[in-house]
């Protein structure tokens, strides 16, 4: 066998590397969308679960999921573009510096059973929050942490060097740089950093089994110490822990669960991809 | 006047900021605490040779790990198995081989699978693979340390890919150039230039997804069938298994809170904690070899 047909079978082989990895994706998709469709109609999306979650609808569960998300994003906003702008902007190359970074990469490692275990103890417990809403947003917002702060800073870092020497030398000072400069530059690629993390909030169960998620609760939350009922807790009840639970309202909650997820998935695809076309350097 | 309230408010924002950066040292060190506060008293109520047992039958006092901590160990060095030669072959062919239309369709898409809640994949994963895993080998069920493997393997790939293609970039253009010019094959340079190159970020590729599928909750819960078993035979592939993160999810919600059995699952916690800070440890240490920055280059 020649050295070009090696090639050719070899090149081959990867390409069906790649079509085994990508055909499961579509055919989970695609299930998913065939088989749930079905279920979906405005009164499954607005109406509460009845008869033991085995008719009626999604609503508290859509709502849990949002009110969450929320909850995640007002925490985790600020603490994540402000650790990444210090270490875009401001940490020098030190123990501590490196120590940072270290702590990051770990966090987002830790696996999301032990952030629902640590939010069990600090908040639920320790703190008092009890099952509620606070205690699982500030949960997930820990876990989203590492994610927001590695997207934004890798976003802060692309903007040239130029332009910070720009500022200085037209007597800003390092801060009005910053906020002028530096971060509307970066906006795109921190916006899309935040959704990527988002999703993942969106779409998560294990740190909220213990910390926020009711089993079935047929009402919408008062109050941030309220418990709520989430999407994906949802799912995962009504898959495994409902007997006799009827096919279309598994399908169909799995079915908007991914929409969600994939909805801003995309969006923050499309940010991306816009604002890499139009930027000029 | 005006000036100086202006650099107040910069000093201030400044400060918050670093604040802000170092407090992730903080929130590492506090999750520790935590896990260690609510974890360690166990092992002063229940005796160690207890914990190194085979047997993890929590009402009767029997908290033996080792059939969790071989039951995640199991299923997560599977789905590697699995996931390490159609990662690093996908990311070669999207880096090295692909046209520039498929590698338009293969990236979203691989974006797309990382982004899909591990719920919604553990539950095709119940509806669909394991009844098919069932029929196959005509076994009692379905829900097996393999369907478990298969679908984290999944789960892993959207890391892996990612990591090895930055590693297989990284790689300077000369090394190919020089591959070829040699006379080498594009096929001969990729695997015996470009892949030893990016050797080390591939390694780090594989540590995070491997750190990815030994922490992964649910979808694991949902397809393994959970029966906390030493997955020693051959034949353990096909049977079902239970891990760690399993078995804190499934019991957490049903303990007493301060009892035994609430201690000893945060004492599972803490060895998941250990065991995943060591493999990013690991994995980062070519992360930090490679800093950069836009424009000066």
């Amino acid at each position: 066998m020649s050295r070009q047909q090696v090639q050719r079978i070899g090149f081959a082989l990867l390409a069906l590397a790649a079509v085994t990895v990508v055909l499961p994706i579509l055919l989970v998709i695609g299930n998913i969308v065939v088989r749930g469709l079905a279920a979906i109609n405005w009164e499954f999306l607005t109406t509460m679960p009845k008869n033991g979650m085995k008719a009626g609808g999604i609503f508290p569960a859509l709502v849990g999921t949002l009110l969450l998300t929320l909850g995640t994003a007002v925490v985790c906003i600020p603490m994540g573009v402000g650790g990444a702008i210090y270490l875009s902007e401001y940490a020098r190359d030190t123990w501590l510096t490196r120590a940072v970074r270290l702590a990051i990469v770990n966090l987002a490692g830790i696996p999301s059973i032990v952030y629902g275990l640590f939010g069990l103890g600090l908040f639920v417990l320790f703190l008092q929050f009890g099952t509620s809403i606070l205690a699982g947003s500030l949960t997930l917002a820990i876990m989203t942490l590492p994610v927001i702060i590695s997207t934004s800073e890798e976003a802060l870092r692309a903007v040239p060097m130029e332009f910070r020497t720009v500022s200085f030398s037209l007597g800003g000072t390092r801060w009005q740089g910053i906020r002028n400069i530096v971060l509307p530059q970066a906006l795109p690629g921190i916006i899309t950093g935040i959704i990527l993390g988002l999703l993942r909030a969106a779409g998560e169960t294990a740190p909220i089994l213990f910390t926020v998620a009711a089993f079935y609760l047929p009402r919408l939350p008062r109050s941030p110490f309220d418990q709520t009922m989430a999407l994906p807790y949802h799912l995962y009840v009504i898959s495994t822990q409902v007997p006799g639970m009827p096919k279309h309202i598994q399908y169909g909650t799995a079915l908007v669960l991914l929409a969600v997820v994939l909805s801003m998935n995309i969006v923050a695809t499309l940010i991306r991809s816009y604002f890499r076309r139009r930027r000029q350097w | 006047m005006h000036d100086t309230r202006r650099r107040w408010m910069e000093f201030a924002i400044e400060a918050v900021i670093q604040v802000l950066g170092i407090s992730t040292i903080g929130i590492v060190l506090l999750i520790f605490a935590f896990l260690l506060r609510e974890g360690l008293p166990v092992f002063f109520q229940v005796p160690l040779t207890n914990f190194l047992d085979v047997r993890w039958y929590p009402t009767f006092g029997m908290f033996g790990v080792l059939p969790l901590l071989l039951g995640s160990a199991f299923v997560t060095f599977t789905a590697i198995a699995i996931a390490l030669p159609l990662g690093v072959a996908t990311a070669v062919f999207v880096r090295e081989v692909a046209p520039n239309w498929a590698r338009e369709i293969l990236k979203p898409l691989i974006e797309v699978l990382a982004g899909i809640p591990s719920v919604v994949l553990g539950f095709f994963g119940m509806t669909f693979i394991a009844p098919r895993v069932r029929e196959i080998l005509g076994a009692p069920t379905g829900l097996t340390a393999f369907t478990g493997a298969l679908v984290l393997a999944y789960m892993s790939l959207p890391t892996i890919i990612s990591v090895a293609e930055d590693a297989l970039d990284a790689v300077p253009k000369s090394y190919r150039d020089a591959g070829l010019a040699i006379g080498a094959t594009q096929w001969q340079t990729i695997w015996r230039v470009v892949v030893p190159a990016a050797r080390s970020g591939i390694v780090t590729a594989v540590m995070l997804g491997m750190g990815r599928a030994i922490g992964e909750t649910m979808a694991v819960m949902m397809v393994t069938g959970n029966a906390a078993r030493m997955p020693l035979t051959l034949d353990s592939f096909f049977r079902p298994v239970r891990t760690m993160t399993a078995t804190i999810a499934a019991e957490m919600g049903e303990v007493a809170k301060g009892s035994v059995h609430y201690r000893a699952l945060f004492a599972i916690g803490i060895l998941l904690f250990v065991v995943t800070f060591f493999i990013n440890l690991t994995a980062a240490r070519a992360i930090f070899t490679k800093r950069r920055r836009g424009g000066l280059r």
